[in-house]
């Protein structure tokens, strides 16, 4: 702040105290020729006015408030650029980037100024740093038996990850059920956790105008025979013959490939809906299932507790 | 009564007006006048640009619906919102928003680092029914705006208008304004909104 802005804001805020002060000095005065008590002499429909002086525990109250002003002035910011005795600040506000708030973060302990988000963040390490460092030696497998590093991970889902999988993990459509063991881009600890870090972008392409109404019909037969559902042989055979198309993916078998986020079609698990419509409908407008990166939300330890709870929940 | 100096302003109306204002526009010369001299409030963080035309029309909507009586974007500087929502707000996010959608009511969760959440899809879904994903959550439903679609005929006016405000819009930006929103979704128009909230600190 310039110090023009600075100066203006001292001199009107402590202005404006001092004149407070004197008008409540001045009206304590009796200086009427009035006595205490007795009438001021005008009357407004039927109500007179006494001349009465202000209560005494108002006026001390009134003092009291100026005091705390003026101390509290002296204390914290607020005259200007005068940053206050204690040099407390709530936060470093004026930052342009992560990077800036980390430097400021320094700059401030430097300079003697007591943040107090800064002194808040500092407390909680304190207490919960050992706590995350005790798991980060831990393997992914090891945090799933960890019934305490569990109701940790438990935490966290609930708060970041129920909103698609919902508080049960059990999914909706379109949001993978978690419980099942069925993982598209691999079930292993580590797979687990790369999704939660990097996030994943799944493309299963649109093939209605490749194949046609007649070829989609015949690829949804093939599809659901593919987990043992009865169809109609006659379609499911036709589907077969342009099956190469998928197999790019799914694999020759049908059995998904997890480096592509590929499903798996001979489980009977799908994310998209398993019904002879909800597979027509994927195969006609393709689907691009987005799994958002957790990686600056929450950071490495974090993740590692959640990927531990995630395998947790379908063992 | 001539001693009684009260009377010169109990009883003369315009006088006790003059004397009310002066006392209550202190506080605004004190607290609100600097900043707008202030140029640290003026800077924006490094990554920010300016909304592009659907997240502009889905900022309009955003404001139409209501959804500001329900959802802040203001995170404050305490351990409880960072945990949850990330960095806290700073003065360089908000410098080209007119007015700003910081909001005072958390009946939803505070949406000012929303962006890159949630994927596009889970947005549309949540929007045309929010049971349909979160089963708990209270918030109504928003069908209509799949269905609505945008014709865009004010774009390129409510950008212009933005740059008299300060904010760089290119003359690209305004021309193509039109032709980047017509015929898109509400819908669209809205999680694209929604999806750059928050991402320029970083």
């Amino acid at each position: 702040m310039s110090s023009f802005w600075s100066w203006w804001i001292i001199v009107l805020t402590l202005g404006s105290l001092v004149a407070i002060g004197l008008l409540l000095w001045w009206n304590m005065k009796n200086f009427t020729d009035v006595e205490e008590g007795e009438s001021m002499g005008h009357e407004f429909d039927g109500i007179i006015e006494l001349n009465n002086p202000l209560p005494t525990w108002w006026t001390v109250l009134f003092w009291i408030c100026l005091a705390w002003g003026l101390l509290y002035l002296l204390l914290y910011p607020g005259l200007g650029n005068f940053p206050g005795l204690l040099k407390w600040q709530s936060a470093n506000q004026f930052v342009l980037s992560l990077e800036e708030s980390q430097q400021a973060k320094i700059d401030a302990r430097e300079a003697g100024f007591n943040v107090q988000y800064d002194r808040e963040r500092v407390r909680a390490d304190e207490v919960f740093g050992p706590i995350f460092q005790q798991y980060a030696s831990l393997e992914i497998a090891e945090i799933a038996q960890d019934r305490d590093a569990l109701r940790i991970g438990q935490r966290l889902f609930l708060q970041n990850c129920a909103q698609c999988h919902g508080s049960d993990a059990r999914g909706s459509q379109g949001f993978p059920n978690l419980t099942d063991g069925v993982f598209n881009w691999g079930s292993s600890p580590q797979h687990i956790y790369t999704t939660i870090m990097e996030g994943r972008q799944a493309a299963m392409p649109a093939f209605g105008d490749q194949l046609g109404s007649q070829g989609i019909a015949e690829m949804t037969a093939y599809v659901l025979s593919l987990s043992g559902r009865t169809v109609d042989r006659d379609l499911a055979r036709a589907g077969e013959q342009q099956w190469m198309v998928c197999a790019a993916c799914h694999g020759q078998d049908g059995k998904g490939n997890p480096a592509l986020g590929a499903p798996d079609l001979t489980n009977n698990v799908w994310t998209y809906g398993g019904s002879e419509r909800a597979i027509n409908e994927t195969l006609m407008y393709g689907r691009n299932g987005v799994m958002p990166a957790f990686k600056d939300i929450l950071g490495e330890d974090k993740v590692k507790i959640l990927s531990g709870y995630i395998l947790s929940l379908s063992q | 009564m001539s001693k009684n100096k009260h009377e010169k302003v109990e009883k003369h109306v315009g006088w006790f007006a003059v004397f009310a204002i002066i006392a209550i526009s202190i506080g605004g010369l004190v607290e609100i006048t600097p900043l707008l001299f202030q140029k640290q409030l003026q800077e924006p963080v490094k990554n920010l640009r300016p909304y592009t035309a659907l997240e502009l029309e889905g900022r309009d909507i955003y404001i139409r619906e209501g959804c500001v009586g329900c959802h802040s974007q203001m995170i404050r500087p305490f351990r409880a919102e960072t945990e949850r929502y990330g960095h806290y707000s700073v003065a360089g996010e908000h410098v080209w928003e007119f007015p700003h959608l910081w909001g005072s009511k958390r009946t939803g969760p505070d949406l000012a680092r929303v962006g890159g959440r949630y994927s596009d899809e889970w947005h549309y879904v949540h929007l045309v029914n929010p049971r349909a994903v979160v089963p708990e959550s209270n918030m109504p439903a928003y069908p209509w705006l799949a269905e609505r679609t945008l014709d865009g005929n004010l774009t390129a006016r409510k950008m212009r208008a933005f740059r008299t405000l300060g904010v760089p819009y290119t003359d690209e930006d305004i021309e193509g304004a039109q032709a980047a929103v017509q015929g898109k979704t509400e819908m669209e128009a809205l999680i694209a909104y929604l999806q750059s909230l928050g991402t320029a600190l970083r």
